[in-house]
C-alpha cells in the first residue's frame, strides 16, 4: 500500500514486484496450524544496507545487497535480503523465515524458491502486476518492500 | 476475503491521492466486515441466517447482490452466489470491491491506477508517457512462469481476472449438480473493461469446461480470454492476440 511519488526507474521496480508477490493469496494463514513459529535467523548485517563491490567500479553499476525490515507474521518473523545491480534487482533471499516444524519446512521449501522466481521474473518481463498468482506471504513482500526502499534510497 | 490487494498508483496531486488511499484500503476493510462469509457477524453471514433483510443491511449489500443476480442471469447459472445452499455472494464482492477501490483513486486525480486483489486486477488510465500497464498471467503448470503477458495499450480501463483450482480450491460449482465443478481447465483469464464482469465471467467459464467456456466467453462482447487445460493446451478467444503484448 505504497502510493507513487516519484517515477523513479528503481521505484518503478518496487512496485512491480511488490504487486506481483502481494498478488498471491496469503501463503502463511494457509497452514493448518496454530503453533508459535521458531525463527531460523540467518546471520544478516546489522545496518539495513550494506554494499559490495560493483563490478563496473562505480556507484551507478555497482552491485548492492540490502536487508529489508524483519516483519512479524502469524508463524513467526519473516526478512528478506535483496540484490540490486545496476538499478534491476538481480536477486531475493529469505533470511529469516519460520522453520518451527516438518511443515513449516515443506511449506517454505516450495514457497521461497516461488517468491523469488516471482519476483525476478515480473522485472524481466517487464510486468506491473500479475493476474492468478496463487500464494503470497505478506511478510514477504512487506519486507521486499522495505529492502526495495531503502536501495532507492 | 483472506486476499491481499495491492495498489499501484500514477499521477495526481500527492496529499490528495494518500488521503483517497487510505479511504480505498479503509473501503476494503469495511467490504471484509459486511461480506464475509467467514464471519458469524458479518451482514451477509446475518442475513443468510434470516437474522437480518437486504434492507436491514449497508446499501452495498443490495448493490451487489443485484449485480450477482445478473451475472447468474448473463452465466445461465454457472456464475452463482450460491454455496452448498447458503447464501454466498464471496464470487463477484472481490472483483467489485477491486474496481471501486480503483474508480476512488481516479476520481483523486490519480492518472494511472492499478488495484491487485489476489490476482484480479483494474486498471485504469497509464502508468507513464508512452506506457501501457502491462499483466502478467501465471503458467499454473510452471510456478513462477508467465503464461502471457496483457497490455492495456489504447485501453483507458481494462481488467484481467482469473480463475482456478489453485486460488479457491473446489469454491466453483457446477449449477446442474450443485457438486463442485468437474472441469478440463485449470486456469480462466478474462480480459474485460471490468474486473467486477471478468473475475465472473472467469469463474463461470472455469466451471463451463474448455469448450462451452471458450464458446460461451466467445459471444460475449468486449471480452477476450485465455484458457489452460490440464492437458497444457492453451486455448484463446479471437480478439486476445491484440491485448498481448
Amino acid at each position: 500500500m505504497h502510493a507513487l511519488k516519484k517515477n523513479r526507474p528503481l521505484r518503478r521496480i518496487v512496485l512491480a514486484s511488490a504487486a506481483t508477490v502481494s498478488g498471491m493469496v496469503m501463503l502463511l494463514s494457509l497452514k493448518p496450524h496454530a503453533s508459535p513459529a521458531a525463527a531460523l535467523a540467518v546471520p544478516a548485517p546489522t545496518g539495513s544496507s550494506s554494499a559490495s563491490s560493483g563490478t563496473g567500479g562505480t556507484t551507478t553499476t555497482g552491485t548492492r545487497t540490502v536487508t529489508g525490515d524483519t516483519v512479524q507474521t502469524r508463524w513467526g518473523p519473516v526478512q528478506v535480503r535483496i540484490t540490486v545491480k545496476s538499478g534491476r534487482l538481480t536477486d531475493v533471499t529469505a533470511v529469516t523465515y519460520p522453520t518451527d516444524n516438518p511443515r513449516d519446512q515443506e511449506i517454505n521449501s516450495y514457497a521461497i524458491p516461488r517468491l523469488r522466481s516471482e519476483a525476478l521474473q515480473a522485472q524481466s518481463a517487464d510486468i506491473d502486476t500479475v493476474s492468478g498468482a496463487t500464494y503470497t506471504s505478506d511478510g514477504y513482500r512487506q519486507s521486499l518492500q522495505s529492502a526495495l526502499d531503502s536501495a532507492a534510497s | 476475503m483472506g486476499t491481499v490487494f495491492s495498489f499501484d498508483v500514477r499521477g495526481g496531486e500527492p496529499l490528495a491521492v494518500q488521503a483517497a488511499l487510505r479511504e480505498a484500503v479503509a473501503g476494503l476493510h469495511r467490504v471484509n466486515e459486511v461480506f464475509s462469509t467467514y464471519r458469524d457477524d458479518s451482514q451477509v453471514s446475518r442475513l443468510a441466517r434470516g437474522e437480518l433483510t437486504v434492507d436491514d443491511c449497508d446499501p452495498e449489500v443490495a448493490e451487489v447482490l443485484e449485480l450477482g443476480a445478473e451475472a447468474e442471469r448473463l452465466s445461465d447459472g454457472w456464475f452463482s452466489m450460491r454455496y452448498e445452499g447458503r447464501l454466498d455472494p464471496t464470487g463477484i464482492v472481490k472483483g467489485w470491491a477491486v474496481e471501486r477501490a480503483a474508480r476512488r483513486m481516479a476520481l483523486a486525480g490519480a492518472t494511472g491506477v492499478s488495484v491487485n486483489g489476489g490476482g484480479d486486477v483494474q486498471l485504469l488510465g497509464v502508468p507513464g508517457p508512452a506506457r501501457p500497464w502491462r499483466v502478467g498471467v501465471s503458467d499454473p503448470l510452471r510456478p513462477g512462469g508467465l503464461a502471457a503477458v496483457v497490455s492495456a495499450a489504447g485501453a483507458a480501463e481494462l481488467a484481467v481476472a482469473t480463475s482456478g483450482t489453485a486460488e479457491r480450491g473446489a469454491h466453483i460449482v457446477d449449477p446442474r449438480t450443485g457438486r463442485s465443478a468437474v472441469t478440463d481447465l485449470l486456469a480462466v483469464t478474462v480480459v474485460a473493461p471490468t474486473i467486477t464482469w471478468a473475475d465472473c465471467w472467469a469463474t463461470a467459464a472455469f466451471a463451463m469446461g474448455s469448450r462451452e467456456g471458450l464458446a460461451w466467453l466467445e459471444s460475449l462482447p468486449d471480452v477476450e480470454a485465455l484458457l489452460i487445460t490440464a492437458g497444457d493446451e492453451v486455448r484463446c478467444t479471437g480478439g486476445l492476440a491484440a491485448r498481448l503484448g
